[in-house]
């Protein structure tokens, strides 16, 4: 099982403990510079960046740029990567990413091929490192480390962990939670394709033994089985921390791509209806509207209590 | 995009797979010269990319002209599931003597292909019965696999022979046109016991469009799907009368979902995409110009880092130009929004807090 805080926090007593390096790849493109600049502001430690063609200069006048993520690693030994180049060269970059030893890769672009995410996979799993997507806001630890494309002021740190398939319900929840005094331990995007390098059950796996976890919100989408298979991991699991749900696209039409890649509904597949009521069997209310989700997760605690 | 039946099966025929003798047409004058070149009796069937066409009349027999001169138009003219006939097939009659069922799809948490068949086909797939369902891996169905499912299904002979055929052909284009669903429902085995495709589904990864230029030619977007895709916007026409904007996909399903909760009905799901500028917010407004039906337009925007003055903008340069007359019920998350309000204040997009407010003053405004 992955140990995903051994990866973004270390453990006390490493050199490293709580500034683990990052790696951004495309760091020159427009879109990864700025992110890379608000994950710098944000406290994480961005070592290096790979642009081929680029190598030897340095971004921002401070952070050293690479041709390959083999030379990037030998320097660095950074364990972490962002990628934000073009779907189309996702395939490639993530191949070298993973080579050279990279052990936890966030996917941000959308519209990579399925084929070419399924490969990626393959590749990962032989290697022994997890993938965060692709089309993906990332992962972070609120006030501790972004991996990701996020902006700071829904997150706080706490006890919570938040999953969730899309980047901006992440934010507007995640918001509701802040307000309503419910941080944040770990927040981890799964991403809106059909093939999801680290599925709900997997990021569960990654969050149900934190030691003062208080509770858990699962955002969903319709589309693909994951969230029904959440739920029973969680009645099989016999996980008991407070738990709250929400899927966006009830009223979605069938058979209609809804913005996301993986938000299709195909007959029964998909719908938001098997999930709620899968998330019902496993004694999990969903709520309505995001704003009803810290209601429902005090709701959930104070009968826990 | 998920092809329509005579493209589907343009690509089984490719591929080998056996069907009957077909032609499509997209008006009754081509129609008729269709129907003397195959020859009574024969089907008329709809062309629309969604299931369900035999229910709703979409699929009509026909025995002599009268028949087809009364049943032609009448298909033409059905809306399923708010879509318009995009063509009409004309094929031939099939004597069958049973219906199977047969698709190979993208096992999304299986991470891998899954074929399911079953010797019990013709109805939905949620209705089929008896489904045998193999994961096959990244890579082409094999031989013995093929005649695994075959022989589950209790097929034997020449039948057995030509399903084993069937399923590696279509399992050999499902890979390499990288497909996420390929469906024949029904499969029939036809009185001379040989097998036949006599529907097909197919849905492809549009993310790999690039790398199929032969598929190309299926793409049949309209004016309005092309530009918002030029904008990078995803966008999917509904029949309400509130026009949803948003930025993110889950936002604007969310957004969607509550608007229909409050008794409002959307009339697009547009999302912007991850960010909002005031460039995107007027190219939005500019394509719900073209829509018809609009009373109004609800927006639920997440900015993060966006400020909202920069959307206001963009609302009150559409008013100017004259793009749009239409009231728009706006929430805003981002900073200046008090700015915002002040400088939309005269104008016809109200600002709110939450999106629930918005919502409800969106459906109480487009009643009027």
């Amino acid at each position: 099982m992955t140990d995903i805080f051994g990866l973004l926090k270390g453990k006390p007593g490493e050199p490293d403990y709580e500034k683990k390096g990052v790696i951004v790849q495309g760091i020159t493109g427009s879109y990864g510079s700025l992110h890379a600049s608000n994950m710098v502001s944000y406290g994480t430690n961005v070592v290096a960046g790979v642009t081929p063609g680029k190598g030897g200069q340095t971004w921002n006048d401070s952070i050293p740029i690479y041709n390959t993520m083999q030379e990037a690693v030998n320097a660095t030994n950074a364990k972490i990567s962002i990628i934000f180049v073009p779907a189309k060269f996702f395939l490639g970059a993530a191949r070298e990413a993973l080579e050279a030893g990279i052990k936890l890769l966030v996917a941000i672009p959308e519209h990579v091929p399925i084929r070419d995410t399924m490969e990626t996979l393959e590749l990962a799993n032989k290697k022994g490192a997890v993938i965060i997507g692709p089309n993906t806001p990332g992962i972070m630890i609120p006030e501790l480390i972004k991996v990701g494309i996020m902006p700071p002021m829904p997150f706080k740190a706490g006890k919570i962990a938040v999953l969730s398939k899309s980047g901006t319900l992440l934010y507007e929840i995640s918001d509701a939670l802040t307000n309503a005094g419910f941080g944040q331990s770990i927040t981890i995007g799964i991403g809106g394709d059909p093939i999801n390098g680290t599925r709900l059950i997997d990021a569960f796996e990654m969050v149900k033994d934190i030691p003062d976890l208080e509770g858990m919100v699962v955002v969903g989408e319709i589309g693909g089985d994951s969230e029904e298979m959440l739920a029973q991991r969680i009645i099989d699991s016999g996980f008991n921390k407070p738990t709250v749900a929400y899927i966006a696209g009830r009223a979605a039409p069938k058979e209609k791509r809804m913005g996301h890649a993986g938000a299709i509904v195909m007959g029964n597949y998909g719908s938001a209806e098997s999930k709620i009521s899968m998330f019902n069997k496993a004694n999990i209310p969903v709520a309505k509207r995001p704003a009803e989700v810290p209601v429902l997760l005090a709701g959930k605690m104070e009968k826990s209590d | 995009m998920q092809l329509l039946e005579f493209q589907a099966k343009e690509l089984f025929r490719e591929y080998g797979i056996n069907l009957l003798r077909s032609i499509s047409s997209t008006d009754i004058e081509e129609g008729r010269k269709h129907a003397k070149e195959l020859g009574y009796p024969f089907v008329i069937k709809i062309q629309v990319p969604v299931g369900g066409r035999g229910k709703a009349g979409g699929i009509q027999k026909c025995q002599n002209d009268d028949e087809f001169e009364l049943k032609y138009p009448q298909v033409m003219d059905l809306t399923i599931k708010g879509e318009k006939a995009r063509a009409i097939l004309l094929e031939k009659m099939a004597d069958i003597k049973k219906e199977l069922y047969l698709s190979l799809f993208l096992n999304r948490s299986k991470r891998c292909y899954t074929v399911i068949a079953s010797a019990e086909g013709g109805v939905e797939i949620e209705s089929v019965k008896n489904q045998i369902i193999k994961e096959v891996g990244l890579g082409e169905v094999s031989d013995e696999l093929s005649k695994e499912v075959a022989k589950e299904m209790g097929l034997e002979g020449k039948t057995a022979e030509q399903f084993i055929d069937t399923l590696k052909k279509l399992s050999k284009l499902t890979i390499e046109k990288e497909a996420e669903l390929v469906e024949i429902n029904p499969l029939a085995i036809m009185q001379d016991d040989s097998i036949m495709a006599l529907d097909g589904k197919f849905v492809t990864d549009d993310n790999s469009n690039f790398r199929h230029p032969e598929l190309q030619k299926y793409q049949e977007k309209t004016e309005i799907e092309e530009q918002a895709e030029k904008s990078g916007f995803s966008l999917v026409e509904l029949d309400g009368d509130i026009a949803v904007v948003g930025n993110g996909a889950g936002l604007v399903m969310s957004t969607l979902d509550m608007l229909s909760d409050n008794g409002g009905k959307p009339a697009c799901f547009l999302d912007v995409g991850g960010g909002a500028t005031t460039e995107s917010v007027y190219e939005a407004l500019t394509l719900i110009s073209k829509l018809n039906r609009v009373k109004g337009i609800l927006v639920n925007l997440y900015g993060g880092i966006v400020k909202t003055t920069v959307v206001a903008e963009a609302f009150l340069k559409a008013y100017e130009d004259n793009l749009i007359d239409l009231p728009v019920f706006a929430r805003l998350k981002g900073t200046e929004s008090e700015k915002a309000k002040e400088m939309l204040q005269n104008s016809r997009t109200k600002i709110f807090d939450s999106v629930e407010d918005a919502i409800n003053a969106a459906v109480m405004g487009v009643k009027k």
